[in-house]
């Protein structure tokens, strides 16, 4: 056997072996005591320190969970469509969801990344990756909205996204599979010659948060996973991540693992601005949407866009380098100075640190030790800074604290490993329950973390939690790291699958949250200020109901002369303009969803009666004492009946 | 008039143009939906809530008890009271320059009248939206009950606890009533 099969079966060993641990020894760790609960106890009443934004994965939303309670406090929908609240479902809202390949009512949504004003969470926006189809929303910390969602051009699924430059100038976004591009049909054993990455850069407006991508990359068909953007002396670069340089298009598990060193692509965007102002990106046809919510009518413009500007490397001296890196790194994270770059080899024994200084001192010496399509491949000891050893078995993610430490999750051995900056030495461990993937530190990717808490992202929870059948709970938890030996606090479950979070401290948000759409600002076109303008109207066989909702009716509540097969568009405007009264709408046998609907805000729900008959609609939000009474009925007639269309 | 004696009522009267850019009186209502509070500024010539929505939402919850809404436009004091302050800090610093001990205890004897007038008449518009409720649209109905408002002071009114307050302009009207007073005493103690 040679020296790599010995490293694999060494590892499936590892993971062997854990799984008899967690499987077959029954002994359950069991740690806290009162000191511990008193840490994590937020009175009744008070408030959290924290806000944390927990990916939900798999469920394609976004939670908010408070930090160090661990309470849940609102489920974002972003990427998946909200029966709950109709996001996906009303006509102001269905069109967020619109892509090249259709409407898309799910994903698979990984990393929540905070807008960074200076290289510091500045809490305007967080962006949220799609990772199936591939997109990037932007989420308004203001309204806790999805307020846009871009599609990604020339991209097999978008992994290694959205973090942001150090004043969020890009959002970044990359391929993780390659594919042909332009897509076409051919063998999928054309791998080598046919199948290409993109990496993304997409422009953020600093006013409006509206994005637009300004440039693709076409790099070399690896599978690029995740990236990071430097800060200080390294602003103007990105770093990707890359596994497969083997280039495999089957069993990528064996087949993308034989290379003793993967690459780390470090992209200078500022030359590659300079590189687009020349004029030297190419003009591909594509087609991408780009949906967002305009502020006045409060419902979702689809742009669909038919051209992306591409830079070719071989024709851009410098634009990127290969930084060798062992064995299909995963994460790469650049430490709070700018100048180091850590790469989680996920199949490594050590956590290989490079120095950008070194990075830059090499490509001035030319020191390469190879190329690859035009991209040259620097020298890994010329740019290494050191490698942390005894790291603990597959290392993922690094986040910092800010006070010269840096802590890694490692996988297989399900722990915490924190390590210090510049002596590469771990100096504290601990376990997690179970199979942690990405950590979280409040700031913990930028240039002034609050370095208080790391939280576990965890994978499995096997016999934490009360068992609940075979589809179990993710978790999180939380450790106190305030200290020098890292201390388990809080131990969690969340929703979906807790991918990746981002936490900023409670001050920065919750003294600029909305509570109230005004409803003079309110420009759907579907809108009524007053229940005065309350009315029906027919439009061949649409019937479109213009209702408002007070405490505690709805204006109409008797509607007469829809007929069978009408498709009837209830637009309700909310009137309340007071914190905290939504109104909710439900018709019998809608095949779509229910809505909420904001103070001030117009939603509208489509209903086709299929029967004559009377039917109730009613409040789904408890709004008041009289929430019972806050119903109506529409009558439905048959196609030929002579009823005129009437309301109350 | 002596100079310290002329000097107060002069700021006595000046005092008075608080009115003009305070509030009089605040109502405020807390309830378990409303721990934030809702109120109302008593201005005097307008009534406005505490925050923009506040008077809507206000008139909003007391609709279930059949209260009718409250409109600034409803109230034709408003109309005079500005000419009233106007007339007092007027009166005050004419006093203050040409008159006496006499025409300072008249204009203390006025602002007092017409205080307590005003206070009679505050009084009275609680009592009308307490009392004279619309049973037939009110959704909450309770033999007896009143939804009066207290005139000073906290009154539970069902889920509701009131609070009514002087606020800036009419602490100002107390205190210059107060300074008015002071200055007569001076001026009569001097006299003597």
């Amino acid at each position: 056997m040679n020296k790599k099969s010995n490293l694999r079966a060494g590892f499936i060993l590892a993971v062997v072996a854990l799984i008899i641990l967690v499987g077959c020894t029954g002994k359950k760790q069991v740690i806290g005591d009162a000191e511990v609960a008193s840490k994590v106890y937020v009175a009744p009443g008070e408030y959290d320190e924290f806000y944390s934004f927990i990916s939900g994965g798999f469920n394609g939303q976004l939670s908010v969970y408070g930090l160090p309670s661990g309470r849940l406090f609102k489920i974002i929908p972003v990427f998946s469509v909200s029966p709950e609240n109709g996001y996906g479902f009303s006509e102001e809202t269905k069109d967020m969801l619109k892509t090249s390949y259709g409407f898309i009512p799910w994903d698979d949504a990984h990393h929540p990344e905070l807008s960074q004003t200076d290289g510091v969470p500045d809490g305007r926006w967080v962006f949220i990756n799609a990772n199936n189809t591939p997109r990037v929303a932007r989420i308004d910390l203001s309204t806790f909205e999805t307020e846009e969602i871009i599609e990604i051009p020339n991209s097999g699924g978008n992994h290694a996204s959205p973090f942001v430059t150090m004043n969020t100038e890009y959002v970044i976004a990359a391929t993780r599979f390659s594919v042909p591009i332009p897509q076409e049909d051919v063998p999928i054993s054309s791998y080598k010659e046919n199948f290409k990455g993109t990496l993304t850069f997409i422009k953020v407006d600093q006013e409006t948060g509206r994005m637009d991508i300004a440039f693709q990359i076409l790099v070399p068909g690896f599978d690029y996973d995740l990236s990071h953007s430097g800060k200080g002396p390294s602003h103007g670069w990105t770093f990707f991540t890359c596994y497969n340089s083997e280039q495999a298009s089957e069993l990528l598990e064996v087949n993308a693992s034989q290379n003793d060193k993967d690459f780390v692509a470090a992209v200078n965007w500022k030359l590659a601005e300079k590189y687009i102002a020349e004029g030297k990106a190419r003009e591909m046809p594509v087609r991408y949407f780009d949906n967002y919510l305009d502020e006045g009518t409060r419902s979702v413009v689809s742009n669909e866009k038919k051209s992306v500007k591409v830079l070719i490397p071989e024709e851009c001296p410098g634009l990127i380098y290969y930084l060798p890196t062992p064995k299909s790194p995963h994460g790469v994270d650049v430490d709070p100075s700018g100048e180091y770059i850590a790469a989680g080899g996920k199949l490594a024994a050590v956590i290989p640190v490079h120095s950008f200084s070194k990075m830059l001192k090499a490509i001035e010496n030319k020191k390469f030790s190879g190329e690859v399509n035009g991209i040259p491949v620097l020298d890994y000891n010329a740019i290494l800074a050191g490698e942390v050893t005894n790291c603990g078995l597959g290392p993922l993610h690094t986040e910092f604290d800010g006070k010269g430490y840096a802590y890694t999750s490692a996988f297989i051995s399900s722990e915490i490993v924190k390590w210090k900056i510049g002596t590469w030495e771990v100096v504290d461990r601990i376990p997690t329950y179970y199979s942690i993937g990405h950590l979280s530190i409040p700031g913990g990717d930028s240039r002034k973390p609050w370095g208080k808490y790391v939280i576990a992202l965890n994978k499995m929870t096997k016999d934490r939690y009360l068992p609940v059948g075979p589809e179990l709970s993710h978790a999180a938890q939380l450790i106190d790291i305030s200290g020098e030996k890292m201390k388990l606090l809080l131990d969690f479950p969340t929703v979906g699958e807790p991918h990746y979070a981002q936490a900023i401290p409670a001050e920065i948000l919750m003294n600029k949250t909305t509570k109230i759409y005004k409803l003079e600002n309110n420009t759907n076109p579907y809108a009524i200020k007053s229940e005065k303008e309350r009315r029906v109207e027919r439009k061949g066989k649409e019937v479109h109901v213009y209702m408002s909702t007070i405490r505690t009716h709805f204006a109409p509540d008797n509607i007469e002369g829809v007929k069978v097969g009408d498709k009837v568009y209830f637009h309700i405007t909310n009137l309340e303009q007071d914190w905290d009264i939504p109104h909710g709408f439900a018709v019998i046998g809608a095949n779509n969803a229910e809505l909420l609907i904001m103070p001030g805000e117009t939603r509208t729900l489509t209903w086709e009666p299929k029967e004559p008959g009377v039917y109730p609609f009613y409040c789904t939000d408890f709004c008041s004492a009289l929430h019972q009474e806050m119903q109506g009925y529409i009558r439905v007639s048959k196609r030929n009946a002579k009823i005129e269309l009437s309301h109350n | 008039m002596n100079k310290v004696s002329k000097t107060i009522l002069i700021i006595a009267s000046l005092l008075l143009l608080l009115m003009y850019v305070f509030p009089v009186w605040s109502i405020t209502l807390e309830a378990p939906q409303y721990p934030e509070g809702l109120g109302m500024y008593i201005w005097i010539n307008d009534i406005t809530g505490h925050n923009p929505n506040d008077l809507n939402n206000i008139n909003l919850v007391n609709h279930y008890i059949g209260m009718k809404d409250i409109d600034p436009q409803s109230f034709p004091e408003f109309k005079i009271i500005p000419y009233v302050v106007f007339f007092i800090i007027a009166f005050g610093l004419f006093t203050a320059i040409k008159g006496g001990n006499k025409m300072l205890l008249v204009w203390i004897g006025v602002f007092v009248v017409l205080a307590l007038i005003g206070l009679y008449d505050f009084y009275q518009w609680n009592y009308d939206y307490g009392h004279n409720l619309d049973i037939e649209k009110a959704a909450i109905k309770i033999p007896n009950m009143t939804y009066q408002p207290p005139l000073f002071g906290r009154k539970t009114i069902l889920n509701f606890t009131a609070y009514s307050f002087p606020a800036l302009g009419g602490i100002a009207a107390f205190v210059s009533i107060l300074l008015g007073m002071v200055s007569y005493y001076i001026e009569a103690k001097k006299s003597r």
